[in-house]
């Protein structure tokens, strides 16, 4: 199958994946052959069976609602970029086109 | 060689501890001299914790001398693949994206070895997030393996194998999403045990695919996968999908006894580009279970040639959402020139995730995209029940199925690294139990080309005990998991 650049290009922005050129092409070559792999599935008739999303029973996992020590702020804000106080700094939301 | 103390089976080397010929300091000297010694050459670890190592070796030598460690585990050298959380620790899942990341709280898994009183040497190298089956996808550099260093020692978690196959930690654990402990330890001829689905607590894991990942060890033998078991299997509440179900004792079924069992072979894992000498090893261990009293039946599981498929739009899929965490706000790296804060997650993402990672997004984000959903991830989640149902039906007559781990012994370095669907082929024989959740080990099973052969064990959900009862009576029968690469 042949996977058009369109669709590579929608994919990559979906997954907020800032490829270049060169790499959208090297996905478009790569990627069709799995995809075309993939097919195989269409062989089986699938009508009338159930979807697996995982295999164990365990449904509502309830707990008591009591109050546990979470994690220090300032251990996890270690491991930030950008931090200010007690918040994660990020960069302008607007601006910067 | 087999002489040396990196070189003892866990339960041999508890033992010497317990009659105090040897101790903590003592192992842990020897696998950190091991390490400085083979490791420029394997490139096992990511890091290395030798100064954290002694000073926690000798606080165990206080324990056991008082006699307040009782655990089997208690003193014993040990390492982590770098894809589990470790509270002080760097854990980098082998990405530039967590090269300098360093987690604030234990895995589960790390805080029980931790409590039965194991020395943590270091971290293990992988393919970056899991995704691979050659550790050529790690961010940093190529694990060689031990029995031959033009070869690759399989993945995701291949610094793990080869680690425990070269004598530099008597333990690993790694995580299995389609394969990843089985296979690599196949490569290497070690034991690797991969548990049923929610029966080890993932919590610290740093998610691949949530509805497939699970936790297991590696080790040079069955008695010693047994006891880890007993140290890591449980209820966690801190995992809402692990079991809450009794944790038995694995080594109660360690008795050399198999007769009577009834083995299931999958004539579908005989299938072309299985190696000669990959399926002579797994025909001569049919005849030694048949000698040792189990009977050895054909069976078919016709789903299984759509397992791989199946894998690739399912893993993907739960990896294009699970790493969308990495956006360069809370951790990891962070492209520090972007402009605004939607051009720092493509630049930070596109820096940060390796191709293979990259891939796999694309993949995922794909099959999940408006058009395609039903075609491939609601497609392949129905699939995926029938691949399950092959296992509840031959479970519903067989104790367990044989197969071999891998269709290839060790492949060579860069041999399938620009064909991806190649490499992925690597993992058929491993995929399925991943979709039935239900566990598997591999085991030594012989030599092909000089290379180890992995003889794979399957078994039914929360079967663990079985599985290891039947891999033990093979181990004993046979001298493969003696056997130690020549390595200088």
């Amino acid at each position: 199958m042949k996977l058009e650049r369109e669709v590579v290009d929608n994919v990559a922005s979906l997954a907020r994946l800032g490829l270049d050129d060169t790499e959208k092409e090297r996905m478009r070559e790569e990627l069709a052959p799995i995809l075309s792999y993939f097919e195989m599935l269409g062989e089986l008739d699938t009508d009338h069976i159930p979807p697996t999303a995982q295999v164990i029973t365990v449904q509502n996992q309830m707990r008591p609602d009591e109050a546990r020590p979470s994690l220090p702020t300032d251990e996890v804000l270690a491991n930030a970029p950008g931090r200010e106080e007690s918040y994660f700094r990020v960069r302008p939301v607007f601006g910067g086109q | 060689m087999a002489g040396e103390l990196f070189n003892l089976t866990i339960h041999e080397a508890a033992e010497k501890l317990r009659a105090k010929e040897v101790s903590s300091r003592e192992l842990t000297q020897s696998v950190l001299d091991r390490i400085t010694a083979v490791d420029d050459k394997v490139k096992a670890f990511v890091t290395v914790t030798a100064e954290q190592a002694l000073a926690r070796a000798d606080e165990m030598d206080n324990l056991l001398a008082k006699g307040e460690a009782t655990s089997p585990l208690a003193g014993i050298p040990i390492n982590l693949k770098d894809v589990l959380s470790t509270k002080g620790v760097r854990t980098t899942c082998s990405s530039k994206i967590l090269e300098n990341f360093v987690p604030v709280y234990n895995a589960t898994v790390a805080e029980k070895l931790q409590q039965a009183g194991t020395v943590l040497v270091g971290k293990t190298n992988m393919d970056e997030f899991a995704m691979g089956s050659s550790t050529e996808n790690s961010g940093f550099f190529t694990t060689h393996n031990p029995w031959n260093l033009d070869t690759v020692p399989g993945g995701s978690s291949g610094g793990s194998s080869a680690s425990v196959a070269a004598g530099m930690g008597f333990l690993s654990l790694g995580s299995d999403t389609g394969g990843s402990i089985r296979q690599p330890a196949a490569l290497t001829g070690v034991v690797g045990l991969k548990p049923t689905y929610g029966r080890v607590s993932r919590y610290g894991l740093i998610a691949f695919a949530s509805s497939l990942d699970q936790i297991g060890p590696f080790t040079r033998d069955v008695t010693d996968a047994a006891l880890v078991m007993n140290t890591i299997a449980g209820y966690d509440r801190c995992d809402s999908t692990s079991i809450n179900a009794p944790v038995p004792d694995y080594t109660r079924g360690l008795t050399g006894d198999i007769k009577g069992m009834r083995l299931a072979l999958p004539k579908e894992y005989f299938v072309e580009g299985v190696e000669p000498g990959v399926e002579a090893a797994i025909r001569a261990a049919v005849t030694k279970f048949e000698e040792l009293g189990a009977t050895v039946e054909e069976v078919s599981m016709p789903h299984t040639k759509y397992a791989l498929a199946t894998y690739y739009i399912i893993a993907p899929s739960e990896a294009s959402a699970n790493l969308a965490r990495y956006d360069g706000v809370k951790y990891g790296f962070s492209d520090k020139n972007a402009p605004n804060l939607i051009k720092g997650y493509f630049s930070t993402r596109d820096q940060g995730f390796g191709r293979e990672v990259k891939r796999r997004i694309m993949i995922g984000t794909y099959a999940l995209s408006s058009g395609y959903y039903d075609a491939f991830y609601l497609k392949a989640q129905k699939v995926r029940t029938l691949i399950k149902s092959d296992f509840d039906k031959v479970f519903e007559t067989f104790d367990a199925i044989i197969s071999p781990t891998s269709p290839t012994v060790a492949f060579k370095i860069g041999e399938k690294a620009s064909d991806p669907l190649a490499m992925y082929l690597s993992d058929i024989f491993t995929i399925p139990a991943n979709m039935a959740g239900t566990p598997g080990v591999s085991i030594p099973g012989g030599f092909s080309e000089g290379l180890p052969v992995g003889l794979q064990i399957l078994g039914p959900a929360l079967g663990e005990e079985k599985i290891l009862q039947i891999a033990y009576a093979y181990e004993q029968a046979t001298e493969w998991h003696k056997q130690r690469p020549p390595l200088n």
